[in-house]
């Protein structure tokens, strides 16, 4: 009886909005060859993989948007309950539907030429192997996948807590397998990789439940204790502040230092590859993050850098001196890229903003082109760059390229210095004027900042930090050609320090082991391969997603959320007549963190 | 015509700030046309002029934002035409800008702490602190806030203590009064009275000539870009052009 009025209460329009947006991105993941290329990387083996996860966390995810409320203050709301869950049901199964038009479509029509994946291989993918199955299957399984969402928004807090944190675990530990194996020879673990894992990748189904359940109790018990502890940190004061800040510094200093010995190659050279950009990540922070700068070219840097170690220390360079060691070719990888710095900052720090971004964008093209050029072929190499660069002679020791482990230790040192850099520049005089000049720079001025030099002096405290990653870069891998500094490395930094959140130096941490770590650089494999091509995709995904939903990144400055949120926590605060209190912030940050 | 008698001020060492002969262009545009200004310790005098007469601009050329393209700007005897913003402000010159401009999402302190940017003297920042705090005590109440959240008249206080920061010998204002509530109009242009009892010289833009009048030692009138009255702020008061034109009513020209 009393089910009859709520299904009557469904509310339609949102099932008819989200099922066929979740229909639509069902679609599109199919189409650009996600479940194909991710089927390969297995989550619980043999039941899940990657591909298939690519296609479930869709209903899942629309279900639960689906049947969620806009909770206004002091408007009653029924429970949730039924309709919701049939809301989400409903959602789910015509999101599923979409797949179940995929596959008749694919069976009877070709449509391969411009669809390359309009392919059998997709429908054997969509079949889950069996060859006759009913493609109606994907109606249900929407609507199973739709439910649980749904579900999500009626079980109390705590079940949530434990059914999210469960399986994002389950999800991570699948994903940093490759690392974990890699590691547990260092630590004599092979055994509980040989316990959880299977052979061929993916987690045992028994161990994934325990660990799942592990992980879920664990989030319930600590509950609100983690949010806590980082407010605590952020309210402490002067001396005490301070006091913190070394202890975990001194603790992230040893892991650093101690970490590596026990890791393998594989791990070594993929934190090298984070490491490197993540010092490049650190140099834009300063001038996009801090001094509000965008400067789209920032790779003309990096490839001075490389190119200027390359052009003394490469025996096959007309330049080569005999004795001149990598550390000593440093002072010219400074020297050169502070002049860069300042030869294209000059003419464009007058700019505005949009015109400055293209502008530079021109600098580190034309950069690039310079050591293509045949007019300069004699010194760069053109095309063919430059070859034979020696290792790093660091008069003590030396690291050969293929040394990962010491590589790692040289990028961390490196990194350690552009923290400490934009540490200490954030609270000096300079990062005050950038401040002020992000803010008001007609009035920054009046105030007697001079704010083109401050602006340039941004431009080449970045150009330096990033000429560091390029001379590492160089004697990492022998070889320098021009093709290796395209844009793309310029927007894929961005990106690392967008979806960070700007001005955020842990920020630009996560964003950088995230994206080059999981997902991998512009050329360099991240802990998930499978990814290859869709790589980009997913970056662009990423940052549209986080324009739109958290501008101010995965971990945020403190003063960026509030530039950003301000009117909302005004309002916020005066609808509950308290002091703003954030406490429903999304999740995703927390998680990326793990 | 005063050119007479400003060309006799302008060689007058004891001025702290002056124009002798400028003349600003925007692009082709000719602005300011022979100006002669001067500006001495102590004094409260304030610009007149309507809209687009050059008023702001003169704050600009004084400040240095702003170069002449002929004439003097001089501060303290010393002939600054080529000197950046920084060396007028280190020397003693502030503006407080039209519309106050805070930095709105900055807080209260930081908004102060960049008055004085270009300072060193930690006492002596300290000291002009508390003389804000006194003078504003409603500031210290807000120290942590946004600026950007400060209601209209709290922020005039900001912007002046903001200004105040940086130690000046003369406070350039424009147009204090522009937006605020008519309520705070008055009390604001006792407040701008009370800092100039306290010593300090002022150099106000103002378009409530009547007020400003009132309260200053002396003024000028401009007229598209052209001084056309010198006086003092009685015999301003009194001249019954500007009063036709001006403060008697309308504010046509
Ligand atoms: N940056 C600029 N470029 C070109 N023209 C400008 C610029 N700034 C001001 N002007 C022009 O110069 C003239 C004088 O401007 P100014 O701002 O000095 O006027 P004002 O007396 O302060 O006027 P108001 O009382 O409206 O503030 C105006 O015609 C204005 O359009
Ligand atoms: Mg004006």
């Amino acid at each position: 009886m009393t089910t009859l009025p709520s299904t009557l209460l469904l509310d339609w329009k949102r099932i008819f909005k989200w099922g066929p947006i979740c229909a639509a991105a069902l679609l599109f993941v199919s189409l650009v060859g996600m479940p194909i290329k991710l089927d390969p990387k297995s989550i619980i083996s043999p039941l899940l993989s990657l591909g298939y996860v690519s296609l479930f966390w869709l209903p899942l995810i629309f279900g639960y948007i689906a049947s969620s409320r806009v909770v206004l203050e002091g408007v009653e709301t029924s429970k949730p309950g039924l309709s919701d869950l049939l809301t989400g049901v409903l959602t789910g199964a015509i999101g599923g539907a979409g797949l179940t038009l995929l596959m008749l479509g694919i069976e009877n029509f070709d449509i391969r030429d411009p669809l390359i994946n309009w392919s059998p291989q997709l429908l054997e993918v969509l079949a889950f192997g069996a060859r006759d199955l009913n493609s109606a299957v994907w109606i249900g399984i929407g609507g199973a996948l739709g439910l649980v969402g749904a579900a999500l928004n009626v079980i109390p807090e705590s079940l949530r807590r434990v059914v999210s944190y469960g399986s994002f675990t389950v999800l991570a530990v699948a994903i940093f397998e490759p690392a974990l194996d890699d590691m547990s020879e260092g630590f004599r673990l092979e055994w509980l990789i040989e316990l959880i894992f299977q052979k061929r990748g993916g987690l045992k189904l028994w161990p994934a439940i325990i660990l799942a359940s592990l992980i879920g109790l664990i989030s319930v018990i600590s509950k609100g204790k983690v949010k806590k502890a980082v407010a605590q940190y952020r309210e402490q004061e002067g001396s005490q502040k301070k006091q913190t800040s070394y202890v975990l510094f001194g603790i992230v200093a040893v892991l650093g230092i101690v970490l590596p010995i026990f890791m393998g190659t594989y791990v070594n050279s993929l934190l090298a590859n984070v490491g490197i950009f993540l010092l490049l990540a650190l140099g834009l922070n300063i001038v996009v993050g801090l001094a509000g700068i965008l400067d789209l070219g920032y790779v003309a840097f990096f490839a001075v850098g490389a190119y200027t170690t390359a052009v003394f220390t490469s025996e096959l360079s007309p330049f080569f001196a005999p004795g001149m060691t990598w550390a000593l070719s440093l002072v010219f990888v400074v020297i050169l890229a502070a002049l860069t710095g300042l030869i294209i900052g000059a003419p464009v720090i007058r700019m505005r903003g949009d015109y400055l971004a293209i502008v530079t964008l021109g600098f580190g093209e034309i950069i690039r082109l310079l050591f293509l050029s045949d007019f300069l072929k004699p010194y760069f190499g053109g095309a063919q760059g430059i070859l034979g660069i020696p290792g790093i002679d660091l008069g003590f020791v030396y690291i050969s390229g293929t040394d990962t482990r010491g590589i790692f230790y040289l990028v961390l040192f490196f990194c350690a210095l552009a923290v400490y850099v934009s540490w200490r520049l954030q609270a000096s005089r300079l990062g005050r004027s950038w401040m002020a000049i992000r803010e008001d720079e007609q009035v920054a001025e009046a105030m007697g900042i001079n704010t083109v030099n401050s602006k340039l002096m941004a431009f080449v405290v970045g150009a330096v930090l990033a000429s560091f990653a390029g001379a590492i870069m160089a004697a990492r891998v022998g070889s320098v050609f021009p093709n290796s500094f395209m844009i793309l490395i310029s927007i894929v930094i961005l990106v690392v320090v967008i979806v960070g959140g700007m001005g955020s130096i842990p920020g630009v941490f996560v964003g950088a082991f995230v994206l080059i770590g999981i997902l991998g650089g512009p050329k360099q494999p991240g802990l998930l391969q499978e990814f290859g091509s869709l790589k980009l995709l997913v970056y662009g995904m990423l940052l549209v997603y986080m324009m739109l939903q958290r501008p101010e990144g995965l971990v945020p400055s403190a003063r960026r959320t509030q530039e950003l949120h301000q009117e909302e926590f005004l309002q916020d605060s005066w609808l509950k007549g308290t002091d703003a209190e954030d406490e429903e912030q999304p999740v995703e940050g927390e998680e990326a963190q793990i | 015509m005063s050119t007479e008698t400003s060309n006799s001020e302008s060689t007058d060492p004891s001025a702290l700030l002056e124009f002798r002969q400028v003349n600003t262009h925007y692009g082709a545009v000719h602005i300011l046309k022979d100006v002669d200004l001067a500006i001495y310790p102590g004094e409260l005098v304030c610009l007149l002029g309507g809209n687009a007469s050059g008023k702001t601009t003169t704050l600009k050329t004084l400040l240095g934002m702003v170069t002449p393209t002929s004439g003097d700007v001089v501060l303290d005897g010393e002939v600054v035409n080529n000197q950046p913003t920084s060396y007028r402000v280190a020397n003693g010159v502030t503006m407080v800008p039209e519309n106050r401009r805070l930095f709105k999402r900055l807080t209260v302190k930081e908004n102060l702490m960049l008055g004085a940017y270009l300072r060193n003297d930690r006492d002596g920042i300290n000291e002009d602190i508390e003389y804000v705090y006194d003078l504003f005590p409603r500031v210290k109440e807000r120290l942590s806030q946004k600026a950007g959240t400060l209601s209209g008249g709290e922020q005039q206080m900001v912007a002046i203590g903001r200004a105040l920061m940086s130690r000046p010998k003369v406070l350039l204002m424009d147009e204090p009064s522009m937006g605020l509530a008519p309520a705070l109009v008055q009390q604001n242009f006792e407040l701008i009275e009370k800092i100039n009892n306290e010593g300090m010289a002022i150099f106000m833009v103002e378009q409530n000539a009547n007020m400003a009048l009132s309260i200053a030692d002396r003024g000028w009138v401009l007229l598209t870009g052209r001084v056309i009255l010198d006086d003092t702020a009685e015999a301003l008061r009194a001249n019954e052009d500007l009063q036709k034109a001006y403060l008697g009513g309308g504010s046509g020209e």
